[in-house]
């Protein structure tokens, strides 16, 4: 813990939806070349400060972010930066698969092509597909429809699409769930891969999920009187054996509530 | 509470280990009496009942197993079932020095007077006492006295060098009792490693409790 090299940091982050308060004072730092893992029961802010981290919520007209969020110090929130480069650098994956109704390589090839890329785009498709572990999968038919394939399949070539416009974090917004125990293990073990490049945020109700893939975790939780604070921050493998505080011991141990 | 059944199942778990513990000390106590009594019908009884002893055992590394695979536990109760897996197999070891005692105790039979060193039957006593107590912190979830029993090990160990000593004076001075002698050093060894077990279950109850391994170090002079 004491050698985390942070890649984002949030500072007394404070996010409402209007007046209502959904994320409470987090000061969490996400280390680089990692995955982090955000858990927590419904409604406790995950996903919404998960958000935070692309500037997604800007897309929320009722939503309105307090403090700080550092991407290598900085300010993500400042008046100088432009939400649409800052999401090219920390890109996201969603819950379900959404690919364009395009072919898989049209899928890969359109952030760097909106992007204005002027290389060798067909290298970037390729070396893409294989980063996301579905080259061998698709490499006979990159004109076919990525709709026709499997919801797996469909969630990698987001992944890789992602990766297409060379990001340095990727967000991860449960993205297995609405994926089978085989397809899951394939998205995890590609997690495991990147995460030698890239640093992953990952929220999940899946606790085993969280367990096995991530290097850190920060359990979130939701009270009357507050929403959206950070109980414990620390090593997975301390969280998930030893945890020190008694309300996520109550949680990862399924006694909540 | 959201997990009754597996809290149940743990509840359970628990109460059949230290019934476990109980079928072990039993055996102990009956090694000792049938060494002290020279009753070679008991000594065969604590050497056939061992079996049972380690039927439950392997029954209750099932069980663990069987909810390790089931209910994937996580914190607390993992460490609860990892701890019960490691005190089953104490607790079966521990068996297994009484059923050496037993079977000591056939080996040397009833017709020769040698006289059992008092230092045997004293730590026998003491490493009863560290069995009861470690399950009773397992049960209490008490660090402190699990602590306490870690230290009473090095009190067996002193009496079982101080009577290592004197069996070596002794069979110096009646060589004519060297065979019993050296069996009395196996009975004197076997009580030694119970109070070694006794020890590591200690240790599983402080791991249990704390996430970690050692001696149990307190809020105030840890962290």
């Amino acid at each position: 813990m004491q050698n985390l090299d942070p890649i984002l940091q949030t500072r007394g982050l404070n996010v409402y939806y209007d007046t209502k308060k959904v994320v409470t004072d987090v000061n969490l730092d996400v280390a680089r070349n990692r995955i982090t893992a955000i858990i927590g029961p419904s409604g406790c802010g995950k996903s919404t400060l998960l958000r935070c981290f692309n500037r997604m919520n800007d897309l929320i007209p009722s939503a309105r972010v307090e403090g700080q969020v550092l991407f290598d110090g900085l300010d993500l929130y400042g008046p100088d930066v432009d939400p649409t480069e800052i999401r090219y650098l920390i890109g996201m994956v969603f819950q379900r698969p959404n690919p364009f109704p395009k072919s898989i390589y049209d899928n890969v090839a359109f952030g760097p092509r909106i992007n204005g890329f002027k290389g060798d785009i067909e290298e970037v498709v390729v070396r893409s597909l294989h980063r996301a572990a579905l080259w061998d999968e698709v490499k006979d038919r990159l004109k076919s429809s990525a709709l026709s394939l499997s919801g797996g399949q469909q969630q990698r070539l987001c992944i890789a699409r992602a990766l297409a416009v060379e990001p340095r974090v990727i967000l991860m917004d449960e993205p297995c769930s609405a994926l089978d125990p085989i397809a899951t293990l394939a998205i995890e073990e590609l997690m495991r891969e990147l995460s030698e490049h890239y640093s992953i945020i990952i929220v999940t109700h899946n606790m085993q999920q969280a367990a096995r893939v991530s290097h850190y975790t920060a359990f979130l939780m939701v009270e009357e009187s507050r929403v959206g604070f950070m109980v414990e921050f620390g090593e997975s493998r301390q969280i998930f054996t030893n945890p020190e505080d008694e309300r996520t011991e109550a949680y990862i141990t399924g006694r909540f509530g | 509470m959201v997990r009754a059944d597996f809290d149940r199942s743990l509840e359970d778990l628990q109460a059949e280990l230290v019934g476990l513990g109980e079928m072990v000390e039993k055996a102990i106590i009956k090694s000792m009496d049938a060494l002290q009594r020279r009753d070679l019908a008991m000594a065969y009884e604590v050497v056939a009942e061992d079996d049972l002893i380690d039927a439950k055992r392997f029954e209750l590394e099932e069980k663990c197993i069987d909810l390790i695979a089931t209910q994937q536990p996580l914190a607390i109760d993992l460490r609860t079932l990892l701890a019960v897996l490691h005190i089953a197999v104490e607790l079966e070891r521990m068996g297994d020095y009484a059923e050496g005692i037993g079977k000591i105790c056939m080996i040397i039979g009833d017709d020769v007077p040698v006289e059992i060193p008092e230092q045997l039957s004293r730590m026998a006593t003491l490493g009863l006492t560290m069995l009861r107590r470690s399950l009773q912190s397992l049960v209490e979830r008490d660090t402190v006295l699990a602590d306490d029993v870690w230290d009473s090990d090095d009190e067996v160990d002193a009496l079982y060098d101080n009577v290592c000593h004197q069996i070596f004076l002794d069979m110096g001075q009646h060589p004519d009792t060297i065979e019993a002698a050296t069996h009395f050093l196996w009975v004197a060894h076997d009580l030694e490693r119970i109070a070694d077990r006794a020890t590591n279950i200690a240790e599983r109850v402080i791991f249990l409790v704390t996430g970690r391994f050692g001696r149990y170090v307190g809020p105030a002079a840890g962290d």
